[in-house]
């Protein structure tokens, strides 16, 4: 079987329902988005690890659109609890109500037919 | 000790046209057009151009295409694309290259027809890890990062909004600027503008313009046979850490922070040496981050160091004195726009006006000024400093 590149692996974990990261066996930093290689050690040590799931809204706007195009919508910066950031959104709420500091915990839903990782409020999580 | 390339290089030309709108015209009439008026403000025939620097959003490989135009068969041609930033790492490398004696005559040049040809066009393929997520770049990203500024330093939109207050007030000196008749700007007028993307409204965005424009550099000896004063290229430094938001390591603070202690370390001056500075405001936020990083104010202190005018007309300190990218013009990738409003800025004290402005539009005494460029998303940061033959 061929050996998956890291964006492939990336999907192909999510297909399955999986949000993976990587991690480095050397220094034990965790990496995202997935790469060859830890930024700056360029170590090719990365092995995919599942995340907590846990996360923080580090910044977010909200997408101003007329409502015939679809409406406003949000996306969010999240910052999972082990450091990387991750591009997303923020569902189960308005836009308006998503704040930077705003606990959120992740999981693997569908965005136009394409598995994605999106987020909700981490007390709606339990 | 100097750097080896302080001062070396410096400009003798420079051409803005097709500034707002250009109809019937295109992106390499701009260019070729920007590049021989440049020329006959220096002085030097196009014969003699043997570095070609170019770059935009419709030409894959603009320096070609340029030279072909106009032909030209250079030494080096250089396309590299780095963003709205590219023409202040053209302008680092053109003199690297003029002082290994590669080259003689560059010619740096931008030409976009974005306005007339139906709106923004971006530059960018689409991001792996963003583009579901239907980010509407380049102002999502910019967004995102003013969010967060916002909410951790307590800055208000209203504190934000003195920033394009201050550039359309600019932008009435300016005959050459977009708005220069569209009257003031008021926080209000900035706050109420329709919401884009928060927290960034209508005017807290850019203008969408066409635009083109060049500069000529020479080695320091050939530029006292020119036409106009020469303005030299004092220090510049080039930095960036990321290409999407989503990796930018901090979103409060650039690689601006960098490529300014460079271009400071080699022009052997600080912030404090600065009489104008010219900084890339895609959005109001850029000029906020940028007085920061490029050392002007402490970290989060930017709406206080701005308050009650400070870089207004008649501030304390000039900045961005063309209108900016917020006010004057902006067709896509407004780098070469920032540094040649430095240029002139310094031109204007050695030789005169060199165009028409109202009372104030020109700095009297203006001799170092800084020209700071921006490109992707917060991304490449560019810090270029000029100065008046006597600095060097």
């Amino acid at each position: 079987m061929t050996e998956l590149g890291p964006e492939a692996q990336y999907r192909a974990f999510l297909a399955e329902g999986r949000f993976m990261i990587q991690k480095s066996r050397g220094s034990g930093a965790y990496v995202f988005y997935p790469r060859v290689a830890e930024p700056v050690t360029g170590a090719r040590d990365l092995e995919w690890v599942a995340p907590s799931g846990a996360g923080t809204v580090y910044a977010t706007t909200i997408n101003r659109q007329r409502p015939e195009k679809g409406g406003d919508y949000n996306i969010a910066m999240i910052e999972l609890e082990e450091g990387p950031r991750i591009m997303s959104k923020v569902t189960g709420m308005a836009p308006e109500e998503v704040k930077v500091g705003l606990r959120v915990a992740a999981y693997v839903g569908e965005l136009d037919g394409a598995p994605a990782v999106l987020f909700q409020k981490a007390e709606d999580a339990a | 000790m100097n750097h080896a390339l302080r001062g070396k290089a410096a400009c003798v030309g420079v051409a803005l046209t097709g500034m707002g709108e250009a109809p019937g015209r295109s992106a390499i009439d701009l260019m070729a057009n920007a590049v021989l008026d440049a020329l006959e403000d220096a002085g030097i025939p196009l014969a003699d151009v043997d570095g070609v620097f170019a770059a935009n959003a419709v030409h894959a490989m603009a320096s070609m295409s340029l030279s072909e135009h106009l032909g030209i068969v250079p030494v080096i041609s250089d396309n590299s694309n780095i963003g709205g930033s590219s023409f202040m790492q053209h302008a680092l490398l053109a003199a690297t290259a003029l002082e290994a004696g590669l080259i003689n005559v560059a010619v740096i040049a931008y030409g976009s027809t974005q306005r007339s040809a139906g709106g923004f066009r971006a530059v960018s393929e689409p991001l792996p890890y963003e583009t579901q997520f239907k980010p509407r770049n380049p102002i999502t990203s910019y967004a995102l990062a003013a969010s967060h500024y916002l909410d951790r330093f307590g800055v208000t939109r209203e504190q934000m909004a003195q920033v394009p207050v201050a550039a359309r007030a600019w932008a009435n000196l300016n005959p050459q600027a977009f708005m220069y008749d569209k009257g003031p700007l008021t926080i209000e007028d900035v706050v109420a503008a329709r919401m884009i993307s928060d927290p960034l409204g209508k005017l807290d965005c850019c203008l969408v313009t066409d635009g083109g424009a060049a500069i000529v550099m020479t080695r320091a000896d050939r530029a006292k046979d020119t036409r106009h004063s020469p303005v030299h290229l004092l220090g510049a430094g080039v930095a960036h850490n990321h290409r999407m938001i989503s990796a930018m390591p901090d979103f409060a603070v650039t690689s601006a922070a960098i490529s300014g202690a460079r271009a400071y370390e080699m022009a052997g001056l600080t912030a404090a040496d600065m009489d104008s500075v010219q900084l890339y405001d895609a959005f109001s936020i850029n000029t906020l981050l940028f007085l920061e990083d490029l050392g002007f104010c402490e970290k989060g202190e930017a709406v206080r160091f701005i308050a009650n005018g400070h870089i207004a007309p008649g501030g304390g300190l000039p900045v961005n004195t063309n209108g900016g990218g917020l006010s004057c013009v902006h067709p896509g990738m407004y780098g070469l726009f920032v540094m040649i409003e430095a240029i002139s800025q310094i031109r204007a004290t050695l030789d005169g006006a060199p165009q028409p402005r109202d009372e104030g539009g020109w700095v009297p005494d203006t001799k170092i000024a800084l020209a700071h460029g921006n490109g992707g998303v917060l991304s490449a940061q560019v810090t270029t400093i000029w100065c008046a033959p006597e600095t060097v």
